[in-house]
């Protein structure tokens, strides 16, 4: 079992947040970025690219909490929710950056490619499924819903697989990194599949080792 | 994966604008020299000698730095930069390009040859199948007059391109995930290769090819989406059915044989009614131009198409 050193419980507060400003960063530099020049000639796309592309880190983030604690042992679950906002974050300023300074405002324009190109009706699409799932996201929901908030949030699966769905669809031609955003997200998904499974073998192994003791 | 890639550097590291162009001031000269004692074009940028071209284009031209660093060019990586980072390898010289198919005098043509053809300064508009555009200043020759020397036979009705392989020298040519087969193939029917806006370009802004752009040699069919202007050309074939074309092969539902520059007829995946100059506006004002039916040429090209469906022709 890998170990690492455990964050005193004191700490835990502050390393959500601190989580928060980190994940954040890569958005306000790659602005800093794209306004400077520095990201070429068409700096509009490649700044919309890049938020879309964090937002898809963010959602793998999030997918990989449970396998990380199931199978190496280590409890990140108190980070999850805040990968799910920024990831969240990141698809609204995907989106914003795309209406505004991509197609300057032109709702017709907007709409017309929601209903004619697949791409981007399936990334419209996920960004309305993000939303429940945002808006639900604290204690109280937690809470009040109980066991419909878990249902509620397998969302997420649907969400990671339309977002890099939208993705693919997007680029012209499917090299190394889009492929490796596919396996990723077809490994975290097919993971909860064989979850329960690997759980009960791990806990039977466990059982026999200590009757066996 | 190459064994070493270069770092990249950030423009405020590289060598101030006086120094280099002072270096560039004399590798020129240098160039100039060795051209006319080898009669050979030069692995740099070496000044072309040329005559104004009877197009021309009342336009801003996009800034030399935006026309070479900012590519597709899939054999050298899929990312708009790659070409111009990832092409330092690639020797444009000693090159020659072979002309074979349905001609009375087949060919292997040198470089040194091309470039004694009559060059002319031709500045087109070039329209990505993205959305994005172009104002670029070509040196380049007509098409057709090297297809004159070739002698074309009655049967020939098409004209197919193909592109330089050399997967150690383009890094986009090997390893797992290419983005495409290869060699890039692209096609012509012959009375649009035979047209006076078809030209080989081996310039641009004046100077010989930089190999992100297509060195030494390159099409420019200016009417069309860019992916037709296929580069580095090591062939040429007249055939007389309709050739395979490199992203027809790959998709045909998103590109077509034709692919003529048509604001009315969408790209599946992106609307064709408007385009992003490149290098102008920067992050804010970014603008959005409506893109012209033939990319602006339908004056001169129209003809070519009459009475074909263009929707079903795309």
């Amino acid at each position: 079992m890998v170990s690492i050193p455990v964050l005193p419980r004191r700490y835990h507060k502050a390393s959500v947040w601190a989580l928060y400003v980190i994940g954040l960063c890569p958005a306000v530099w790659d602005f800093y970025l794209a306004y400077s020049g520095a990201l070429g000639f068409n700096p509009v796309k490649e700044f919309e690219h890049l938020l879309g592309t964090w937002a898809l880190r963010f959602i793998i983030a999030t997918l990989a909490i449970t396998p990380i604690r199931d199978l190496f042992g280590i409890n990140w679950m108190r980070y999850r929710r805040a990968l799910g906002l920024i990831a969240f974050y990141y698809v609204l300023m995907h989106v914003a950056v795309y209406v505004s300074l991509d197609l300057r405002f032109d709702f017709g324009a907007v709409w017309s490619d929601i209903v004619k190109r697949w791409y981007i009706t399936i990334g419209m699409a996920c960004l309305l499924l993000l939303i429940p799932l945002a808006v639900t996201s604290n204690n109280w929901s937690i809470r009040k819903l109980s066991g419909t908030w878990n249902k509620l949030h397998k969302l997420i699966y649907l969400i990671a697989i339309g977002g890099v769905i939208h993705y693919i669809l997007s680029v012209k031609s499917v090299t190394l990194v889009p492929s490796t955003y596919i396996a990723l997200i077809v490994l975290l998904v097919a993971y909860r599949v064989v979850r329960r499974p690997i759980l009960d073998w791990k806990r039977g192994k466990t059982k026999m080792a200590q009757a066996t003791r | 994966m190459p064994a070493y890639r270069p770092p990249r550097i950030s423009a405020s590291e590289i060598t101030p604008r006086e120094i280099y162009m002072s270096r560039r001031h004399f590798m020129g000269a240098a160039a100039a020299a060795g051209l006319a004692m080898t009669g050979v074009g030069e692995a740099f940028a070496a000044p072309l000698t040329t005559t104004p071209g009877a197009y021309k284009l009342d336009e801003k031209l996009t800034p030399k730095e935006a026309v070479t660093t900012y590519n597709n060019f899939y054999e050298f990586g899929v990312n708009k930069e790659d070409p111009a980072a990832n092409s330092g390898d690639f020797k444009p010289t000693p090159w020659s390009v072979k002309i074979d198919g349905m001609v009375g005098k087949p060919m292997e043509i040198g470089l040194e040859d091309l470039l004694k053809m009559p060059l002319e300064d031709r500045t087109y508009r070039m329209r990505c199948v993205e959305g994005w555009s172009m104002a670029i200043p070509w040196v380049g020759f007509s098409l057709s007059a090297l297809l004159d020397k070739v002698e074309p036979l009655g049967s020939a009705k098409y004209v197919s391109f193909e592109t330089v392989v050399r997967p150690e020298e383009m890094p986009g040519q090997k390893g797992f995930f290419q983005a495409l087969p290869w060699p890039y193939i692209e096609g012509l029917r012959l009375d649009e290769a035979r047209h006076p806006l078809t030209i080989l370009a081996v310039g641009l802004y004046g100077e010989t090819l930089p190999n992100a752009n297509g060195a030494p040699i390159r099409l420019v069919v200016p009417w069309k989406y860019g992916f037709k202007s296929i580069k580095s050309i090591v062939r040429i074939s007249l055939v007389d059915k309709q050739p395979q074309t490199t992203w027809k092969n790959s998709n045909a539902r998103e590109y077509g044989f034709y692919s003529n520059v048509n604001p009315a007829v969408d790209h599946p995946r992106w609307s064709q009614a408007t385009e992003q100059r490149i290098g102008e506006g920067g992050f804010f004002g970014s603008n959005r131009r409506p893109t012209l039916p033939f990319n602006g040429y339908a004056e001169q090209v129209a003809s070519l198409y009459d009475g074909m469906d263009l929707k079903a022709n795309y």
